[in-house]
């Protein structure tokens, strides 16, 4: 069952892809600066894709079947996306070539701008961020530029739920601020008491996720808002669940300040094995000039007759988060995703979802223990721990679905549920994978309870069976280890 | 496609399972005056449609693949080779997400130590992570872990003025929270000898790029070592080019502690800036420090060869306020498609394309510095960029490359926007993409251009 390494199939001589040949006269090599060995792998061609496809088969893959991982959003991702992001006139674009002989790819990123302007209700754009986690890195400096704009220097403090994602805490680490960690009252939103008691004149803002990490839409969103505001703060939407909400409501209608969008999740471009993903972010008009850069706009012509398109750095902006404009391939996806939709078919798209959470919750209730009753949206979160059962363990549950064909939910977060399984099926999931689902987890709640020895060993139909994690941490092997 | 799989039955029947009326009864608690706003986006369109208007606005562009290019700094048009596509189509890798079950994940995690083992190779270093976004912010991320290896206690970084201005930049950015000093490009003339001797004990690390921003090879030979004293264990971060180290020998074989660069040119195609590859390595003592993910080997239950994201507590989902980079998600499948490249290419396939970058280019900037007006300018060995001192500003001359030359063609990169001193400077790229035509294409309207310009000509149409 062990595929060899890339490394194993190699054999000295052996050439792959054959590269042209020289139709130049050579020039001299300096010596004294090359590298006396370059011990990369000998294999042919057929080798590699032999090797790739065989890797392949080993994954699980949303083309393979559903794939509930909570806060992921595994939609299906459309083909068409792959293909509009192909088209050479796309993936031959130089990033710095003269912008006037690229103005279809300015075109396309100044209307998904301003489309996820609409979406979110946000007077500006950016679509530089690389993913998620650097959209909110993005979102914190923005926050922080502002407040040291307006001469609030003494502002150091960010306020976080504690059913925060892990990124949350660390981004605000990351930007030389401190973390606040807010609890959570007994229906899962953010306890206003506590939010109360921590407001001064030295809170940059808060982050918050809506619907949060439960799935739960914040009962008080506007009181916290308004809130925050009131001592001089801004509020950070987490836009991670904005699959819930597409067409339904727009955070920037609710005062939002800032909010970054993952294109990965809730605009359908894959997640491609971890990455790359795209995280924009969307300001208030007060924030705007603070934006990343450069972002595009649209200017008339002399002879108005038509628009021209460029790249401009916003005046006060915090900088450039990474080279260039942005994960552009992932852009084109985006774009054709919502150009596909439009206004009805996003607000259907986050309809569904909402949908196809509760219903997929209605059909296990009872069965596995529900920390916070309530109509969910997008994803819900239930504890894997059965009273028949006391030794199994969310894991176990997850590693049994793995036997059923299936992939598990996200499991042990939100770290303030116990033994969390957190289930977001996504709305491109029929009604008949979703009671296959339910049935699964059903019978493995029974299995628990009869044969519990069949989840603590689980999976048992895998390419390999459960590793042993703290061999690999004790010792870790990073790289391949050539015989000595 | 049609979004949205439901039956107008099975929608009633889930709503009734559900036990509310209609799919609005689902979303009473959100406030009632911000509910189903119009967004105001263009009409839907059918596949057919879209895949038309995008032919269309692709088609608009001029495809760098299909004229002379010349334009690199920082970004290369390089032959991707047939497998690295067909491999990253698979939608078992494009459509699956990081490896949290491993038993079902194992293409993805054996991909990255296979990854992680190539850089390392090609690097010369000990350890190298699943990536990050790009060259840019792997080097911000250099950074902050010579900042952490040194527990934030010192505050100064020393940053080459040939570094990439966008890294540059980038690293600012990163940092703007964390009340560094950032010196040794205030002086964007300074020489690499003026840079070195801004360490100082209180230097967390010395940033340099080789090749760097302008083509040329840093002097590194006996550099880590001086270093490492002069700062009393100050970090060296060489960011570098990979198909460079095909040829030349890796900064981590001359004792750099960090060796990090943008991945673009291993199989990934221009894309108009993204999505690209970060690629980082370092040495196995700093380990911790490392931020991003990591596969390691292991064992499953019956005792065969497996593999598994490990040395997880570093990551921010476990250190949450104490982790120091917040990066969760890295460049998965750009990863992929750069193992793909190198392993494709191999030992000699690398070596080749590398040397063919180098014989390339040097032969154009022979051509080019025999030209009246034009002049190359170095003082070090250069891989496959070099700076051409131009009769005229660089924008000029690449209008009338592009547009009054009897052929569109790309020309180098305008210096001068970064650097002032390096008014009327151009930096030229040149791959194994380059043809002899082309290069001869390129000097022959270089050569026309000045003939012109000499003339007192203008190139304004």
């Amino acid at each position: 069952m062990v595929e060899p390494l890339i490394y194993e199939l190699s054999a000295p001589g052996r050439e792959g892809v054959k590269p042209p040949k020289l139709d130049v006269p050579p020039s001299e090599l300096p010596t004294e600066l090359l590298r006396a060995d370059l011990p990369l792998p000998e294999v042919s061609e057929v080798d590699v894709v032999r090797h790739f496809t065989r890797l392949s088969q080993l994954n699980y893959a949303i083309d393979k079947g559903m794939y509930p991982l909570g806060s992921c959003t595994m939609k299906y991702n459309p083909k068409i996306n792959e293909v509009a992001a192909r088209l050479s006139g796309f993936t031959g674009l130089h990033p710095l070539q003269d912008p006037g002989t690229a103005q279809g790819a300015l075109f396309l990123m100044y209307h998904l701008q301003e489309y996820l302007k609409a979406i979110g209700g946000f007077a500006g754009v950016t679509l530089q961020p690389a993913a998620g986690a650097q959209g909110e890195l993005t979102g914190v400096l923005i926050m922080r530029a502002y407040q040291h704009f307006r001469g609030e220097t003494q502002r150091d403090l960010i306020l976080v739920p504690d059913s925060a994602h892990g990124t949350n805490p660390a981004t605000t680490n990351m930007s030389g601020l401190h973390v606040v960690q807010i609890p959570s009252d007994e229906r899962g939103n953010v306890d206003l008491a506590a939010l109360r008691a921590q407001l001064c004149d030295r809170v940059v803002g808060l982050m918050i996720t809506n619907p949060n990490t439960l799935g739960l839409f914040e009962e008080h969103i506007q009181e916290v808002v308004e809130l925050i505001h009131s001592c001089g703060g801004l509020v950070y939407g987490d836009g991670a669940n904005m699959n819930a909400l597409m067409g339904v409501m727009r955070p920037g209608d609710l005062g939002i300040d800032v909010m970054h969008f993952n294109l990965h999740k809730t605009f359908s471009t894959p997640h491609g094995g971890g990455g790359p993903g795209s995280g924009p972010v969307g300001v208030a008009a007060h924030l705007v000039d603070f934006l990343p850069g450069p972002v595009v706009v649209q200017l008339e012509d002399e002879d108005e007759d038509f628009f021209i398109y460029d790249f401009v750095m916003p005046p006060q902006s915090i900088g450039p988060v990474k080279a260039f404009w942005g994960q552009f391939g992932m852009l084109v996806r985006a774009y054709t995703y919502i150009r596909m939709l439009g206004d009805a078919g996003l607000r259907q798209a986050a309809e569904h979802a909402v949908l196809n959470a509760n219903y997929l919750l209605s059909q296990i209730k009872g069965v596995y223990p529900l920390p916070y009753d309530r109509v969910c949206k997008h994803e819900f979160v239930v504890e894997g721990r059965l009273q028949a059962a006391p030794d199994v363990r969310a894991l176990d549950i997850a590693k049994r679905l793995i036997d059923y064909g299936v992939h598990p939910p996200t499991n042990y977060f939100p770290l303030i549920v116990h033994e969390a399984l957190m289930i977001e099926p996504t709305e491109t999931e029929s009604k008949q994978s979703l009671d296959a689902y339910a049935e699964i987890l059903r019978k493995i709640a029974e299995e628990a309870a009869t044969a519990p020895e069949l989840l603590h060993e689980a999976p048992h139909n895998t390419p390999v069976r459960r590793l042993d994690e703290v061999r690999a941490a004790r010792k870790p092997v990073l790289r391949y280890q050539r015989e000595p | 496609m049609v979004y949205v799989p439901h039956t107008d039955e099975e929608r009633r029947q889930m709503l009734a399972a559900i036990g509310v009326e209609d799919l609005a009864a689902l979303f009473a608690d959100v406030p009632a005056q911000y509910r189903y706003p119009a967004l105001g986006l263009p009409e839907p369109a059918s596949e057919m449609e879209i895949a038309q208007e995008l032919h269309e606005i692709a088609a608009s562009n001029l495809n760098a693949y299909e004229v002379p290019m010349f334009l690199g700094a920082g970004a290369y048009r390089h032959w991707v080779p047939a497998v690295v596509d067909a491999i990253i189509s698979r939608g078992e890798f494009a459509t699956a997400y990081t490896p949290y079950q491993p038993e079902v994940s194992q293409g993805t995690l054996q991909a990255i130590f296979e990854f992680q083992s190539l850089i390392c190779d090609l690097t010369g270093m000990e350890v190298a992570n699943a990536s990050h976004y790009d060259g840019a912010t792997a080097t911000a991320e250099a950074v902050i872990q010579a900042l952490n290896v040194f527990r934030l206690k010192r505050t100064q970084v020393v940053v080459a003025p040939t570094v990439h201005p966008l890294y540059r930049q980038v690293i600012r950015t990163y940092t703007q929270g964390m009340g560094l000093q950032i010196v040794g490009d205030d002086d964007l003339t300074a020489s690499l000898e003026q840079v070195v001797a801004r360490v100082d004990k209180n230097t967390a690390c010395l940033v340099l790029q080789s090749p760097n921003f302008f083509g040329e090879l840093e002097a590194l030979d006996g550099l880590a070592d001086r270093v490492h004293q002069q700062g009393d264990g100050t970090l060296l971060a060489v960011a570098t080019n990979p198909i460079s180290l095909g040829l030349f020998t890796p900064p981590g074989a001359l004792g750099a502690d960090i060796v990090m660069g943008e991945g673009q040119p291993l199989g990934l195609g221009l894309n108009f800036g993204g999505p690209y590859l970060g690629f980082y390595a370092t040495r196995e003592q700093y380990v911790r420090q490392l931020a991003g993910r990591l596969a390691g080997e292991t064992v499953d239950a019956e005792g065969q060869r497996a593999f598994v994201l490990t040395l997880t507590t570093r990551e921010q989902h476990i250190r949450r306020e104490k982790a120091t980079s917040n990066i969760c998600t890295n460049q998965g499948l750009m990863m992929l498609a750069a193992t793909v490249y190198l392993s494709a290419l191999g030992k000699q396939g690398l070596r080749k394309i590398a040397e063919l970058n180098y014989h390339k280019a040097h032969y154009a900037a022979r051509e080019i510095d025999a030209l009246e007006g034009f002049s190359v300018v170095h003082t070090r060995p250069f891989f496959n960029e070099f700076v051409v001192r131009c009769p005229a500003p660089v924008a000029e001359i690449n209008d009338f490359l592009l547009n009054e030359y009897f052929l569109e063609i790309i020309g180098g990169y305008d210096l001068g926007r970064d650097y002032p001193q390096l008014e009327n400077h151009m930096l030229v790229a040149v791959t194994e993409m380059n043809s002899r035509e082309e290069i001869d294409d390129f000097v022959a309207a270089l050569a026309e251009f000045d003939a012109h310009h000499a003339a007192g000509g203008e190139h304004h149409g």
